[in-house]
């Protein structure tokens, strides 16, 4: 079942059109990456997902009903990519308060920001300022504040930012947990190695349309380019490696990097090797990167300006 | 309605939790106090004990000077005033009067000697009595019979009576409190429709508007602050009436009951020169007491405060939320929403002066000055000066008027607060009202 479902939303402003047409499902308790370079509307998406704006066009289903920001908002967890906190206000009232505009009573909002706290080792963090906090603790606030509510859906733009790698591991431990109960995650970030990592399914937008969407591994197989790496005990001499069944991409002292002829197998290849008595110590696919699918798909459209 | 609640109690939360608002909400009533406290207490007991030496050559003021509450002339015969006037404390006197001798038609040379300064009331009561003798002396040769003359002096003071009722006021009471409470308005809406600017500017600078946009509308947000501040606001005045009016309760206290009953019983001492100012100035104020419908005044500075703040501050809300990263930009954006304040400001101190002038009518009337000049009119009576219509017109359009700059704020607030980059203009913003959506 989707959790979310957006169809052909819409939102233009005076100058650009901001979102453009995007439709896009995410079912419910999976981790979703919204990609794509700066600009490429990704804020102004998720603005109209957590109903902060109305789009112009379009409509978005929210647990199998339409969305009705008033009432659904409270099932929404959103960390802005521009973290906010007020400056004076102390940790502990600050957590409580943002808590219960989420619409938790004040025992509510109090056992759970206890219970964060504890979990995150912030316990003495209560009675500071935020001002008095580093940059890396503060987001630590601000992350703790953002799922106090156990939202339904969480939204986390760009939630590394500025975290020291202890901490965006341990806030990465966190966001596995809660997908795991069931939390389905929006993450949306131009960190491509934190994707692959993270999200089980993509989106990627550019100039407020989408360039194509699913899961990570579906998308990684539909570009694949047939590349295979393969292991060997002895570089062998040029004519050795003359066939017709592949080409090589790159090489070095352990192996190559080949992409496959096409009218040629895998095990073309294998045999090529084996024929010239060259021992293999491994062989397997390449797959693209999300970086390289990103980097080719955005430059695509580029060109076509 | 639960959260808008849970801001406007965290506005007020942490303005009022603040120190600076200990601080200036007890130090203001001190300091006004004090300028009211000080100069009685100066005046009552400043002049304590005050023993003069008086050297007359010219033997005309012998028994003539009148001793009055802590003032006590002394003359002296056979002493010098060049020796005297350097060693007159050494005999325990506080100064010397010195009076050589003098021809009546032209006195000249009458000087007073003392260590400091003479106060303001001892000079003029100097000078009242020795022109007094001076006077009599100058009669006498004349031949007018002085009691003859103090009989046919008159002393009326017309009574001005106003109203249906025929109460007794005066204008320079109605002067004096409109002038004061179209005043506090204009600061009021100056100081906390800025606050509630800069409120809005960190919650955009901190970004924390987006969080919290994610979980309130733009319009609940702004409608928390500018309620939360007006709370802050209501509370100071509060606190400033309570503390006031217990400070003046203590004034006695200050002031030894014998001089305060000899002040009040101004008219009957008023011959005593020095208290006589004070004494009419404290019985102007008993006079003020009765003649101000202060029931009328004080409930419609309540609704022209919180009428003239809401109206004004959705505005500078409005303005907060389009400013962005430079302060400055602030500056050139209020200028549109502070003008009208000085304008109001400005007809004010003219309605007060004159407040049945069109000017004043309409500058009470029109929403934009009505909250400073209204106050400034009200004083002087309604109905009478201010008819009920005008004031049930500005009352309503001044209501109007701020669900009119609430709604035109709310739609530029909404957009504005989550706009950054450039810097944006009154243009662009009001294309932002009249959009639809």
């Amino acid at each position: 079942m989707n959790l979310l479902e957006v169809n052909h939303l819409k939102k233009y402003y005076a100058t650009h059109k901001a979102v453009d047409d995007i439709s896009f499902v995410i079912p419910k308790g999976s981790i979703f990456g919204l990609l794509g370079p700066n600009g490429a509307g990704k804020t102004t998406l998720l603005r109209m997902i957590t109903g902060i704006f109305y789009p112009d066009e379009g409509d978005i289903t929210f647990n199998g009903r339409p969305f009705n920001p008033e009432h659904d908002i409270h099932q929404i967890g959103y960390m802005p990519e521009e973290k906010g906190l007020y400056k004076k206000m102390k940790v502990g009232e600050q957590a409580l308060y943002l808590a219960q505009l989420k619409g938790l009573s004040e025992k509510e909002a109090r056992e759970k920001v206890k219970h964060w706290f504890a979990k995150l080792d912030m316990n003495n963090w209560w009675n500071k300022k935020v001002e008095e906090l580093s940059k890396g603790m503060q987001q630590k606030v601000q992350f703790i504040a953002t799922i106090l509510h156990d939202p339904a859906l969480l939204i986390l733009d760009e939630p590394f930012s500025g975290l020291d790698p202890l901490n965006a591991n341990l806030i990465k431990q966190e966001i596995f947990d809660l997908s795991r109960n069931g939390t389905t995650i929006i993450f949306s970030t131009h960190r491509m190695e934190q994707v692959e990592e993270i999200c089980d399914r993509i989106m990627l937008v550019n100039k407020g349309t989408k360039l194509l969407d699913g899961e990570v591994r579906e998308i990684k197989q539909a570009f694949k380019q047939d590349l295979f790496r393969i292991g060997l005990g002895v570089i062998p001499n040029f004519a050795q490696v003359a066939t017709h069944h592949f080409s090589i991409v790159q090489q070095d002292e352990r192996g190559y990097t080949v992409k496959l002829s096409e009218d040629s197998s895998t095990n073309d290849i294998l045999q090529h090797f084996i024929r010239h008595d060259i021992p293999i110590t491994h062989f397997e696919e390449v797959l693209p990167t999300i970086n390289e699918i990103f980097i080719t798909q955005v430059q695509k459209t580029a060109l076509y300006e | 309605m639960n959260k808008i609640w849970l801001i406007i109690k965290r506005e007020f939360l942490t303005r009022v939790r603040k120190k600076s608002f200990l601080v200036l909400t007890l130090l203001i009533p001190i300091f006004i106090a004090g300028v009211t406290i000080i100069p009685i207490i100066i005046a009552v007991k400043g002049e304590d004990h005050k023993r003069i030496a008086v050297i007359d050559e010219s033997k005309l003021f012998t028994g003539q000077l009148s001793d009055s509450r802590g003032l006590y002339f002394k003359p002296l015969a056979e002493v010098s005033i060049d020796t005297f006037k350097r060693k007159y404390s050494e005999y325990g006197y506080s100064g010397v009067l010195y009076i050589p001798d003098i021809d009546v038609n032209r006195p000249s040379g009458i000087e007073y000697y003392s260590k400091g300064q003479a106060s303001i009331m001892l000079e003029s009561n100097l000078n009242r009595q020795v022109n007094d003798v001076i006077e009599k002396k100058r009669m006498e040769l004349a031949g007018i019979d002085k009691d003859k003359l103090e009989e046919v002096r008159s002393d009326i003071k017309v009574d001005f009576r106003s109203g249906e009722d025929d109460r007794k006021g005066s204008s320079a009471v109605a002067y004096a409190v409109g002038y004061a409470s179209g005043f506090i308005i204009y600061i009021i809406l100056m100081v906390f429709g800025m606050s509630v600017m800069r409120g809005v500017m960190e919650e955009k600078m901190n970004r924390i508007a987006e969080v919290i946009i994610s979980s309130v509308k733009p319009f609940q947000l702004m409608m928390g602050k500018i309620v939360g501040i007006a709370g802050v606001g209501l509370l100071q005045f509060l606190i400033w009436g309570v503390l006031i009016i217990s400070l003046q309760m203590l004034i006695p206290l200050f002031v030894s009951a014998d001089s305060m009953q000899a002040a009040s019983q101004g008219a009957a001492i008023a011959q005593n020169g020095g208290n006589a100012a004070m004494a009419e100035a404290i019985e102007k104020m008993n006079y003020v007491v009765g003649s101000i419908n202060w029931w009328l005044i004080i409930s419609c500075f309540v609704f022209y405060f919180l009428g003239g703040y809401l109206f004004y501050s959705a505005l500078f809300a409005a303005i907060g939320s389009l400013v962005n990263e430079d302060p400055h930009d602030a500056q050139s954006l209020t200028f549109p929403v502070t003008l009208p304040i000085i304008i109001g400001i400005m007809i004010m101190i003219s309605a007060v002066q004159n407040p049945t002038s069109p000017l004043a009518v309409w500058g009470s009337i029109i929403p934009f000055t009505s909250p400073m000049v209204m106050m400034a009119r009200l004083p002087y009576g309604i109905p009478g000066t201010v008819e009920y219509w005008e004031l049930g017109l500005s009352m309503l359009l001044l209501i109007a008027g701020f669900l009119i700059t609430t709604w035109v704020a709310g739609k530029i607030y909404r957009t504005g607060i989550l706009m950054y980059g450039k810097k944006t203009t009154w243009k662009e913003a009001m294309k932002w009202v009249v959009k639809k959506g």
